[in-house]
């Protein structure tokens, strides 16, 4: 069937106009329920990285929402100085945004992670039970293979004993790399130290097994088929731990806290 | 191929004709998807939904596709009704929708969706189109539910999460076999299926053939 040039490009403008609206339509109408899923999906990963919530549980959507509203405190603090930012509202303050935000985040200095930006403010969090503190809850992102990892790191309130790791987002190989979310492998995170006896960053990702938590406190076991998801960790933990990331918030902390 | 009745459409890409075992399309995502009985049946949902509405929409404009764009024009419609399944899939199962990352967006190249779209809804009514789409997104669904079957019980001794042989890191007995849960167990897998349709049904054994030759014969329907 032969058709007139004109005939195919009003055809093509149809049929991307009709397309395009379907798309528009279905991200639109779709998105109040995808955002209270992302709500929801952040407050299961801070409480799972926190220990106070494992996937057996089974808790309600009502009881996630309630348990975090009860023990999780989030903090804006001020990322360069460590001190608390009170201006910023730890409620609506998205990091992520911020850090693609000229206005609100400063050029990174040079590091392996491949982090171009850093937030004037980061959002972390306080796990207090009972009027007790029981953990501190940082944000950690950097590069691993494909694309930057995502997540969360909890450190027991000496600042230094590993409570738990999480990545909620990467694009890492399935069955590779991307067993970073492997719950088997974040279970051999808990007791780790991140800090040596100095004060400095001593937590790695080793290329094959490590010991105990007793007889091998600062490696974890590396993914196996995925050296450089593995080095990637290993990379954003140093990053994130060090002096251009959260170290003067711990330092503030463990003058404030005593220990 | 404009002789076809509603009842072939419908059988025939289960086994003898079946997307993956004997066209070996659609690999990709069978590797990447069937660790966990979950995700499978989720992607296959999907591909299911692509594959019938796809070919719904193709056939429709069937008269009214220009031939010089028309391979545009589907990979328009198919993008569209990929990104659709995944915003319905963020919206309401966040969860699996994480798991199944890019996969979902990965449908768009999905040979069959885009074979069954040129080869059989170009040709088709809408009605004997729909069943061809649903008919090979079943057969897809097939080899994806069976590999993931093996994967999540080898793998990690359970069905849908459920656990049913209890692993030793859990106190039981089972030794997972961690292979199953590597990419490659879906290769061997697959090749088993195969093996398996074709002692069942030896006239799908090829004579020495080259990939392309295979496709063209399928598609000429020798290899019914």
């Amino acid at each position: 069937m032969q058709h007139s040039t004109g005939y195919i490009i009003r055809f093509a403008v149809g049929i991307c106009l009709v397309a395009s609206l379907f798309v528009a339509g279905s991200a639109v109408g779709l998105k109040d329920r995808q955002d209270a899923n992302k709500l929801l999906d952040l407050q299961k990963k801070v409480l799972t990285v926190s220990g106070l919530m494992t996937a057996e549980d089974g808790l309600s959507d009502e009881e996630i929402s309630a348990l975090y509203a009860s023990t999780i405190r989030p903090k804006a603090i001020d990322l360069k100085t460590g001190e608390l930012a009170p201006e910023v509202d730890p409620a609506s303050f998205d990091q992520r945004k911020a850090s693609n935000d000229e206005a609100m985040s400063f050029p990174a200095p040079d590091n392996v992670s491949k982090i171009r930006r850093l937030p004037n403010n980061a959002l972390v969090f306080d796990v207090v039970e009972e009027g007790e503190l029981k953990a501190l809850i940082l944000p950690i992102e950097g590069y691993g293979l494909w694309g930057t990892l995502y997540g969360f790191l909890a450190l027991e309130p000496d600042a230094r004993t590993v409570v738990g790791i999480t990545f909620y987002e990467h694009g890492e190989t399935p069955g590779l790399g991307g067993e970073v979310d492997n719950p088997r492998w974040k279970a051999l995170w808990p007791g780790r130290l991140a800090f040596n006896e100095r004060g400095n960053v001593a937590i790695s990702v080793k290329k094959g097994t490590a010991g105990s938590v007793e007889a091998d406190p600062y490696q974890v076991d590396g993914l196996s088929g995925a050296t450089i998801t593995s080095r990637g960790v290993t990379n954003l933990l140093r990053f994130w731990l060090g002096d251009n990331g959260f170290g003067p918030y711990l330092t503030s902390y463990r003058s404030s806290a005593g220990v | 191929m404009a002789d076809v009745s509603p009842r072939e459409a419908l059988i025939d890409p289960l086994f003898n004709n079946n997307p993956i075992a004997l066209q070996v399309l659609g690999i990709c995502s069978a590797l990447a998807v069937t660790t966990k009985m979950e995700t499978a049946f989720v992607m296959s949902l999907a591909v299911i939904a692509v594959t019938t509405l796809s070919n719904v929409v193709v056939s429709v404009l069937r008269n009214h596709i220009p031939g010089s764009i028309r391979i545009i024009v589907q990979l328009t419609i198919i993008a569209s009704l990929v990104i659709i399944t995944d915003q319905v899939l963020k919206a309401f199962v966040y969860d699996i929708a994480q798991q199944l990352s890019v996969f979902v967006g990965l449908i768009i190249t999905n040979c069959i969706v885009m074979g069954r779209a040129e080869a059989f809804a170009m040709q088709n009514t809408p009605k004997l189109a729909a069943i061809d789409g649903f008919a090979n997104g079943v057969g897809y669904s097939i080899v994806l539910l069976a590999v993931a079957f093996f994967r999540e019980l080898l793998g990690s001794g359970s069905l849908f999460g459920i656990t049913i042989l209890t692993p030793v890191n859990q106190g039981g007995w089972y030794v997972p076999n961690g292979l199953m849960l590597l990419a490659p167990a879906a290769f061997f897998l697959i090749g088993c299926f195969i093996w398996a349709v074709r002692a069942w049904k030896p006239e799908q054994i090829e004579e020495e053939l080259h990939v392309g030759a295979l496709l063209e014969l399928s598609n000429e329907g020798h290899l019914r």
